[in-house]
């Protein structure tokens, strides 16, 4: 047990192993980032047609207590669905490729971006509210003035979670033709290719990261527009965690 | 002319719970009505008809001579300034832009709404370098409900209506702010409704004060005649026993003081001579005009001397003395 963990442990050091990994980056650089645009492309398309979704599914919730629960209940069961069977499912509406995949992105992306409309329009101050009522805003000025300045960092939160995930379930999209960073990993694993695996991995994890940090930015800043305490070293240290 | 009318006002929740009764009153242009009376006496719901938050379920209430009923809810709140005990500043945005909000949402051009918001912060001792772009929870209570009543007065409302603005302040920040705000209301001539639960607040800032009892308006006079003739034993209870402690508080100085005779002459050159004057409990402050008699005879008291020197700027307009009040209440009493 020991000897096998040091030989492994030896192999994994090995110049030639990580300078394998290098050389299969070096290698094939154009179709890697040619597989990341692909994979943004899709991610983006996704995320900016389930946000409006959500958002206005969580505005409209706020109005009916008993309708958010069976929305926020539907878009919980929603993530338990894994996202083989759900491609399965629309591929016979959308067909192979990209447009089932979307459309599953969007699915997934509702609970975090609901969710998060539903409770930022929520947990406003109701002196507030009801002050805002008494001194003559009608119902859509309360909700545009006071609920959603309030709401829009949780809502930014909401998003950046979804995208998170958004990320690695696009990977699995690959496997119906939708392109993207997934079609190396499917490659890497039919040609038992450990470097293609961990390259490409390692290029979805920063990208992972990169729109962790730029949604976290925009939420911070969310924040700080409207007066709340924020972290401003917060960049610097999330920006020293993603180098280190 | 009447601001505000209540013309047999019945308001009856879920066709069940009767709010108020059958309430009529009129309130004056420029004067402060305080409405009073225990928790579920129907007061505030009273104040809310007058900017529709309520509807009545029957009868009239006019705002200006007008049925509300026949003017436009939202137009009517921004002509109305608005004032809850739990202040509910909008603590998303600055204390500028929470003032500037009536304004705002009238159109108002973005010069004239930042002149007006300097304007009232200074009025309410908020100075607008120092205030204007903080946001609310910086602030402690009592500046916070400050910004609140500057906020209502942002747009010059004619009528405001403070919901127990006072309530949840510590005593020494609330007495501070009753003070201030007496002295703001001179200055702006507002018509004033204001609700609280505090017999003691009622006393202090009405002109005239209407008491509530469960649903019923049993009482709507003059401080001074609620004092003097409450109506009945439910009036007598909430004023309390020590009612001719209160009639202290709301008669003023200038109400039983004489002109200094020769007998208080040395009292009277001391005060001029810029000292204070010995007494033999200690120093005697002199009072003001607008002091409440109840401060002039504290001040007898503490300085166990029988008259005090009346004060105006820097010249002695006359003295009170303690046999003065005696009289004063034993002319002023109803029973």
């Amino acid at each position: 047990m020991t000897v096998s963990r040091l030989v492994s442990f030896g192999h994994l050091a090995h110049p030639l192993f990580v300078g394998s990994f290098l050389q299969f980056a070096v290698d094939n650089a154009g179709a890697l980032a040619h597989l990341l645009v692909q994979h943004i492309v899709i991610v983006t398309q996704a995320i900016v047609l389930a946000v409006p979704i959500g958002v206005l599914l969580g505005v409209a919730i706020t109005f009916e207590d008993r309708i958010a629960t069976v929305v926020l209940w539907l878009a919980g069961i929603m993530m338990t669905i894994p996202s083989i069977a759900l491609f399965g499912l629309l591929i016979p509406y959308f067909g192979i490729g990209k447009p089932p995949v979307v459309v599953a992105l969007i699915l997934y992306s509702q609970l975090p971006v609901v969710r998060n409309t539903y409770i930022g329009l929520t947990q406003v101050d109701e002196a507030a509210i009801s002050a805002g009522r008494g001194i003559g805003m009608t119902r859509l000025q309360r909700l545009w003035r006071i609920r959603v300045p309030k709401a829009l960092p949780v809502i930014m939160a909401g998003v950046r979670n979804a995208v998170i995930v958004l990320i690695g379930i696009a990977a699995i999209g690959a496997f119906i033709g939708a392109g993207g960073l997934g079609d190396f990993i499917f490659d890497g694993i039919t040609d038992a290719n450990t470097a293609m695996i961990v390259v490409t991995t390692v290029v979805l994890s920063v990208l992972a990261l990169a729109f962790d940090y730029v949604f976290a930015v925009i939420e911070q800043v969310l924040r700080l527009h409207n007066g709340e305490d924020v972290d401003l070293l917060f960049p610097i240290r999330v920006a020293r965690s993603v180098n280190s | 002319m009447s601001m505000i009318e209540f013309d047999n006002v019945t308001k009856i929740y879920d066709e069940r719970t009767v709010a108020i009764e059958d309430v009529s009153f009129e309130v004056e242009a420029g004067t402060t009505t305080v409405l009073v009376g225990p928790s579920g006496c129907g007061k505030t719901t009273t104040m809310t008809l007058v900017n529709r938050l309520e509807e009545p379920t029957e009868g009239t209430v006019y705002f200006e001579g007008t049925d509300v009923q026949a003017l436009d809810p939202i137009e009517l709140r921004r002509n109305i300034g608005y004032v809850i005990q739990e202040i509910g500043l909008f603590d998303h945005m600055t204390v500028g832009e929470n003032v500037a909000t009536v304004p705002d949402l009238k159109g108002w051009d973005a010069d004239r709404i930042d002149d007006r918001v300097d304007e009232l912060l200074e009025l309410m001792d908020l100075p607008p370098a120092a205030y204007r772009d903080q946001y609310p929870p910086s602030l402690s209570g009592g500046q916070r409900q400050r910004v609140g009543v500057a906020r209502a007065l942002a747009a010059d409302p004619d009528v405001l209506l403070m919901d127990e603005p006072f309530g949840a302040l510590d005593p020494i920040t609330r007495e501070n702010l009753q003070d201030e705000f007496l002295d703001i209301q001179s200055q702006i001539n507002t018509t004033i409704l204001f609700v609280t639960h505090s017999i003691e607040e009622a006393l202090k800032m009405g002109d005239k004060i209407a008491i509530f009892d469960v649903g019923e308006l049993v009482q709507y006079d003059t401080p001074r005649n609620v004092l003097e003739n409450p109506k009945s034993g439910f009036v007598k209870d909430f004023i309390g026993a020590d009612r001719t402690l209160k009639k202290l508080q709301v008669t003023m100085v200038d109400d039983v003081m004489e002109p200094a005779g020769p007998e208080r002459r040395g009292l009277v050159d001391s005060v001029e001579a810029g000292q204070p004057a010995a007494a033999d409990g200690g120093d005697l402050v002199p009072v003001s005009p607008t002091d409440s008699v109840q401060v002039a005879l504290s001040r007898i008291i503490q300085a166990q001397t029988d008259a005090i020197p009346v004060v105006d700027g820097d010249d002695v307009v006359g003295v009170v003395t303690e046999s003065a009040i005696r009289d004063h209440r034993a002319h002023g009493a109803g029973d």
